[in-house]
């Protein structure tokens, strides 16, 4: 126990000093007592002042929410599936998500002619609303099939096909749409955190915090889950229940960020199990408040990375993902020699 | 039949007219019908019977993982209809085959979720249930592995911390499937004899499904024997031993069930008569091996072939000769070498 508040006190430290790095680093650089200067509203430079706090500010929010929100996704597919390599880039939620996106930004010229165009009548909340209900969708579907077999490998290949439908489908909406309109979604296939506005974190803020918090109530019965579904029942867990808060929570904590930044790839993979390694615990009490500053520490220092620092370039956020994550994939891989027993 | 007319409480569990299988769109497959069993305190139940006979499936039913096709299941004499599922964790905890992968799962933490039928909504546990626990994995004798992972541990621990989880459940009925499985053979004796103890120590009625015949007679107070083809038959143990229940359901061209000594002996007389002259425990075991090499052992000096066991050697008389060996083995080679030449010349 001694050992786990070292473990917190160290990253709640690294959760504040990059999350303030993340504000002074980047194309202009800011130092940190000018960074206190402008939050105390007194800044000696009016443009500094403007980015840090209309781009830096809510791009370091985003970096949090998302970091914590799709780590703990992960974790709870994860738990859900009793399978290592769940994650919303694996089995559904972000193939949902981007179906429900298409869906959305196409949805001008690919299904209803010229006459509808439903971003511009229904704004952030139609955005988050159709990546929701396409990631709801796609991973009750996933979980339906998967509930049939019990192998990990197939579940994970069922979650693939699954990917190629929707993908097929999109694909489909693409034909039909303006290349316009195509470059909007293209861009939003890159996955940034830059994109998300003041305006757009009111809507996502408050969904995902909420999502978080109430993923803590499940602590319980997703322990009771790591034994697998006939003991959790003998515990008097009613597991059809469970099943279906925490594919809602899931989807919409997953959804909702993934509507605004584009799918993120590995995060939700690989920080659950850097938590499981730090703490060494699978109990979801300890695991799930572990993966959140796991999570936030990981994307905070991957939107630094993207930036590359002391340059003028911005790499796409989701290829520095990747390249953390499937590295932790693998490791984790390697050394258990086998996928069961990796969480 | 049954011995359960001594019995003058309430059985924690009875069934009436329980039918269990399956139904698919295929129809009905019913394995067992108009089943009435029942369980009192403190008694040890094993259940028995030939692979698919539909042991998980009355497990399972018992348990409330899955629905009966008919008939009712009484609790304490309350119909299970009736009862809350986190009431029934109260009342029946389990002990199953499935396999728990979770890899950083510590004894402590399985314990702790053998407690959730009782703490609070964010699990908190209080004194009285760290109490509970370590008085579980102290009669299991594993009160020092609290922090210790469950993957690393043996399969006989593994087994061991199971039971001891549905120990800390708090149930006056425990339910294992198959708990005996893959163990070797002093974890088998170990686990059945933990049960049988705690059983008698705590009044708890356990009920257990396995395949060790041999433990289940000295074990169990009551034998439930379930076959593929008849309604199921339960009784005490001995009783089944006499009245060849055991024989029925287990008959086999291969083997026979021996009621002189309760066990299953195979079947293969094939070499023809031998005689054995000799007592004691000498005599006990060159019969079992000459069992074993396929010949029929008869006590009286009939034979053409016949063994004496003097002073720790056994002559061997054969046709006009005699051999003197020093050992079973070395007689078995002998046999051997005879019945070659026997084949040859044929």
């Amino acid at each position: 126990m001694k050992n786990s508040w070292l473990i917190v006190s160290v990253g709640i430290t690294l959760v504040i000093g990059l999350f303030l790095l993340d504000l002074s680093l980047g194309s202009v650089k800011i130092s940190v007592s000018e960074l206190i200067n402008i939050l105390q509203g007194t800044p000696s430079k009016k443009s500094w002042e403007y980015i840090i706090l209309n781009f830096r500010l809510p791009k370091a929010f985003t970096a949090v929410l998302t970091g914590a929100g799709i780590s703990v996704a992960g974790l709870q597919m994860q738990t859900l599936f009793r399978n290592p390599l769940a994650g919303p880039s694996v089995l559904g939620i972000s193939h949902g998500a981007s179906l429900g996106v298409a869906v959305f930004v196409l949805s001008s010229t690919a299904m209803f002619g010229t006459v509808l165009n439903l971003q511009e009548k229904m704004g952030s909340w139609g955005l988050v609303m159709f990546a929701i209900g396409g990631s709801f969708l796609v991973l009750s579907c996933v979980l339906i099939a998967s509930s049939r077999v019990s192998d990990s490998v197939t579940i994970l290949i069922i979650g693939i096909m699954f990917g190629f439908i929707t993908g097929a489908v999109v694909n489909i909406l693409q034909f039909f749409s303006d290349p316009e309109l195509i470059q909007n979604f293209l861009v939003w296939t890159f996955g940034s955190l830059s994109g998300v506005a003041w305006s757009q974190l009111q809507v996502m803020g408050p969904i995902v915090l909420i999502a978080l918090l109430a993923s803590l109530l499940f602590s319980k019965q997703m322990n009771a889950l790591l034994l697998g579904e006939n003991y959790a029942t003998g515990v008097g867990i009613n597991v059809a229940r469970t099943r279906l808060k925490l594919i809602m929570v899931t989807s919409i904590m997953a959804g909702t960020i993934t509507a605004f930044t584009g799918p993120i790839a590995f995060i939700g993979v690989a920080v659950p199990h850097l938590a499981r390694l730090l703490f060494r615990t699978s109990n979801h009490k300890i695991l799930i408040p572990g993966t959140m500053m796991c999570g936030i520490i990981i994307m905070l220092a991957c939107d630094i990375v993207s930036q590359l620092p002391g340059s003028q370039t911005t790499l796409p956020v989701n290829s520095i993902t990747a390249l953390f994550g499937a590295p932790v994939i693998l490791t984790i891989l390697l050394k258990n020699k086998k996928m069961k027993g990796a969480f | 039949m049954g011995n359960n007319t001594t019995h003058l409480t309430i059985p924690i569990l009875r069934t009436s007219g329980l039918t269990i299988g399956y139904r698919s769109k295929k129809g009905l497959l019913e394995l067992e019908k108009e089943l009435d069993i029942k369980i009192h305190n403190g008694e040890v139940v094993c259940l028995i019977g030939p692979n698919g006979c539909g042991k998980s499936t009355l497990m399972r039913t018992i348990a409330g993982l899955q629905p009966p096709l008919s008939g009712e299941t009484f609790i304490s004499d309350t119909d299970v209809k009736q009862i809350k599922p986190h009431q029934y964790a109260r009342l029946i905890s389990l002990v199953l085959t499935d396999k728990i992968d979770a890899g950083s799962l510590k004894v402590m933490d399985i314990l702790s979720i053998g407690r959730y039928p009782y703490t609070n909504y964010f699990a908190e546990l209080k004194a009285k249930d760290y109490a509970i626990i370590d008085k579980a994995l102290s009669s299991v004798h594993l009160s020092e592995y609290k922090d210790r992972f469950f993957n690393e541990l043996s399969d006989g621990e593994k087994q061991r911390v199971l039971i001891a989880k549905a120990l800390a459940q708090d149930t006056p009925l425990i339910m294992l499937d198959e708990p005996t499985a893959h163990l070797d053979l002093p974890n088998r004796v170990e686990i059945m004899n933990i049960l049988k103890r705690l059983a008698k120590e705590t009044n708890k009625a356990i009920l257990l499904s396995t395949h060790e015949l041999d433990l289940a007679l000295q074990t169990a107070d009551t034998i439930w024997l379930m076959n593929r083809d008849d309604q199921m038959k339960h009784g005490t143990p001995e009783d089944l031993v006499l009245n060849g229940m055991f024989e029925q359901v287990f008959k086999s061209n291969a083997f026979h069930f021996d009621r002189l000594t309760g066990a299953f002996k195979v079947d293969h007389h094939t070499k023809g008569e031998i005689s054995l002259i000799g007592t004691g425990i000498e005599s006990t075991w060159t019969q079992r091996a000459l069992e074993r090499e396929g010949y029929k052992v008869l006590h009286q000096p009939v034979c053409e072939t016949k063994i004496c066991i003097i002073d720790g050697t056994w002559q061997l008389a054969i046709k006009d000769q005699t051999i003197t060996c020093d050992s079973i083995g070395h007689l078995l080679s002998e046999l051997r070498i005879v019945n070659s030449e026997d084949s040859s010349i044929n």
